[in-house]
């Protein structure tokens, strides 16, 4: 009996010959984009419409939207993120049935109304890396609309400063007789450098449009507050200098802003420069410029780009990574893969924290995905390499035997204790609980475990739940820097006072710091102005943000 | 537009010799804080001045702490809010208190 060990080939061979037709060699006029599609996708297909919180393929989304419905149906999406209004019109329109995904920021509430009024067959809410592994395991995509900047005739592509998922989704694709399409802005004789190999990719279209990309670690100093001047020296003093923290990544939050911009200024006074915050897993944070400037840095591998950074980047090769083109190469899984393994600390916002310590972004009606957060925001058990830090967390947690104690990674959270319109960030029960029973998910969607979490830290002090050995402890500790919030006024306060006086709770007194010192005066850079005249006219701040 | 005094005893006089001091601005979301150095030792005054009505318990229970973490004796805390949240109103009165000890 003959088998058939080449059925996916073939039917690669056969898709790839009809859509030629409408190609010139690879290159493919952009009016004929729409039904190039409708020629390379099967309806049931696996579809990765590149697209994340930064770069979009938004020339193909918008394209992909507008298919023929009775041609093109139930279309199993599995992309990054769910962040562009065609996104969503797949689903209200029939193309796409199933979703698969990671991230979906601004449209959190246009998903959950689409998932309540059945629109969507949601899968799952993935992390990053967990969402590409699936990529080669059991959610491999059948085609792939990319995007990059530039393309040559035979296929090779240029990402610029933007790389981000793209290797990823075209190894998975590419080597598993996937159709590869990629959007362009520019088609040119020569890429500078070659991001993805021309042999991988069997469509090229330029638009008209550049691609959008999405200033999304972009904070303006202008708007970081005193508080939170107050948690980000309490940060630095309490957790970073007493950890040594040197590699860690931070997430995108104003508080952690803050954190960046008074390295050279409140570090600096603490003696600090070289001894914490050297190596960093993050994006091309504005913020981080003047700290980068004054010698703190000594590298940062990112999971993407940022607009405006570009020549930044390219003049500081010694700090970030940069090909020998001189632009920024980043790349989300490998950064991913460096968070999880190679940072001892993370440190991020969330907007709601629970008695346990968990913490979800999913507050009524919003569903905001996860991004990266849960993966550099949980302890990896598979990390066999020791440094101080590591190892002293590991200390402050661990009972058993000492010989064989093995470290802890340190996963910060760093929330104020009530944000917008006066709703607390410190509650019972998190929002998603509710959600997830009422869209009937088989998991509350959490973001970062508590059995994760060795400190939260808001503007009333520092809970340190590595020291804590009971539930009950770790309780008080939480209620006992949640200030005047319903969670924070219901506090046993004889327990909290001796939650204090071991450690496990600290008030900015017991740090030492001085509540008149947290002033804007203590930041490096209080406005977008000052930030690019730190970088010496190189960081060109994008429009929404410039008001001079 | 709502207004109320909270009254303390305190244990001690509060530090330093400046008679009066003045921190923040009467904002959105913020609040100025005037402090004189006005009553006894064993006394302490706090006169609120909101915009936002509807929030006097927690007022109550965030000057209240703040009594207990500082004991400002002899201290008259006037204060104007723009709607300031319970976290900036401590942080300015704390703010306060020590600018009261600076030189004047």
């Amino acid at each position: 009996m003959l088998t058939d060990w080449e059925k996916q080939r073939t039917e690669r061979r056969t898709r790839l010959e009809a859509g030629s037709r409408y190609a010139n060699g690879k290159l493919v006029a952009s009016e004929k984009t729409k039904v190039l599609l409708e020629t390379v996708i099967r309806p049931g297909d696996r579809i990765c419409l590149e697209g994340d919180n930064q770069k979009q393929a938004d020339f193909l989304a918008e394209v992909l939207a507008s298919v023929d419905p009775s041609r093109i149906h139930d279309l199993h999406i599995v992309q990054s993120g769910i962040v562009l209004q065609a996104h969503l019109d797949l689903f209200e329109r029939g193309i796409a049935r199933k979703l698969d995904f990671s991230y979906s920021g601004p449209q959190g509430a246009a998903l959950a109304r689409a998932l309540t009024a059945g629109k969507i067959e949601l899968g799952a809410v993935h992390t990053y890396i967990e969402l590409f592994a699936r990529y080669f395991m059991d959610l491999t995509p059948h085609v792939a609309l990319i995007v990059a900047r530039q393309a040559d005739r035979d296929g090779n592509l240029y990402t610029g400063p933007n790389t981000e998922d793209t290797p990823t989704i075209v190894e998975a694709t590419a080597f598993k007789s996937g159709i590869v399409v990629a959007q362009v802005n520019e088609i040119v004789d020569k890429v500078p450098r070659v991001d993805i190999a021309g042999d991988q990719v069997d469509f090229v279209i330029r638009t008209e449009k550049p691609f959008y990309v999405e200033p999304l670690f972009t904070r303006d100093p202008a708007s970081i507050t005193e508080n939170q001047i107050l948690m980000a020296m309490m940060a630095i003093k309490g957790i970073y200098a007493e950890y040594g923290v040197k590699r860690l990544n931070h997430g995108i939050g104003f508080p952690t802003a803050a954190i960046e911009l008074l390295l050279p200024t409140y570090g600096e006074q603490l003696g600090l420069k070289g001894k914490i915050a050297t190596h960093w897993a993050l994006n091309p944070h504005p913020s981080l410029i003047p700290a980068i400037e004054s010698g703190w840095v000594q590298q940062i591998h990112s999971f993407g780009s940022e607009v405006g950074m570009d020549d930044y980047m390219s003049a500081r090769s010694d700090v970030y990574f940069v090909g020998d083109d001189g632009s920024l190469r980043s790349n989300r899984l490998m950064c991913q893969t460096a968070g999880l393994y190679a940072c001892d600390m993370f440190i991020g916002s969330t907007l709601q924290i629970d008695l346990e310590g968990n913490s979800s972004t999913f507050t009524s009606g919003r569903i905001a995905g996860f991004g990266g957060a849960p993966n550099m925001g949980s302890d990896a058990h598979g990390r066999r390499h020791p440094t101080p830090a590591w190892l002293k967390a590991g200390r402050e947690s661990w009972d058993g035997d000492r010989k064989l104690m093995r470290g802890r990674k340190l996963v910060v959270q760093i929330l104020e204790t009530f944000g917008e319109k006066m709703a607390p960030n410190y509650v019972e029960t998190l929002d998603s609980v509710a959600m997830a029973e009422k869209l009937k998910f088989d998991l509350v969607p959490v973001m970062i475990y508590g059995d994760d979490v060795s400190h939260i830290v808001t503007e009333e002090g520092i809970a340190n739940l590595l020291l804590c050995r009971t539930s009950a402890e770790r309780e008080q500790a939480i209620r006992g820097v949640a200030g005047f919030t319903d969670v924070g006024r219901g506090r046993d306060r004889k327990a909290v006072e001796a939650l204090r006086r071991r450690g496990i709770i600290r008030r900015p007194e017991d740090l030492g710091i001085d509540p008149l010192a947290a002033s804007r005066q203590l930041l490096a850079a209080r406005s977008i102005k000052d930030l690019v005249t730190w970088s010496g006219g190189l960081y060109q701040a994008p429009s929404k943000f410039r008001n001079w | 537009m709502e207004q109320f005094q909270v009254r303390g005893t305190t244990e001690r006089r509060a530090g330093g010799n400046r008679d009066r001091a003045v921190i923040g601005v009467n904002a959105s979301g913020n609040l100025e804080v005037l402090v004189e150095r006005v009553l006894p030792d064993s006394e302490c005054l706090v006169d609120v001045a909101t915009a936002v009505t509807g929030f006097g318990r927690i007022w109550e229970a965030v000057i209240q702490e703040f009594l207990e973490r500082t004991s400002p004796g002899g201290l008259k805390f006037s204060i104007n809010d723009g709607g300031a949240r319970p976290d900036t109103v401590t942080l300015r009165l704390l703010q306060s208190v020590r600018l009261m000890e600076d030189e004047a």
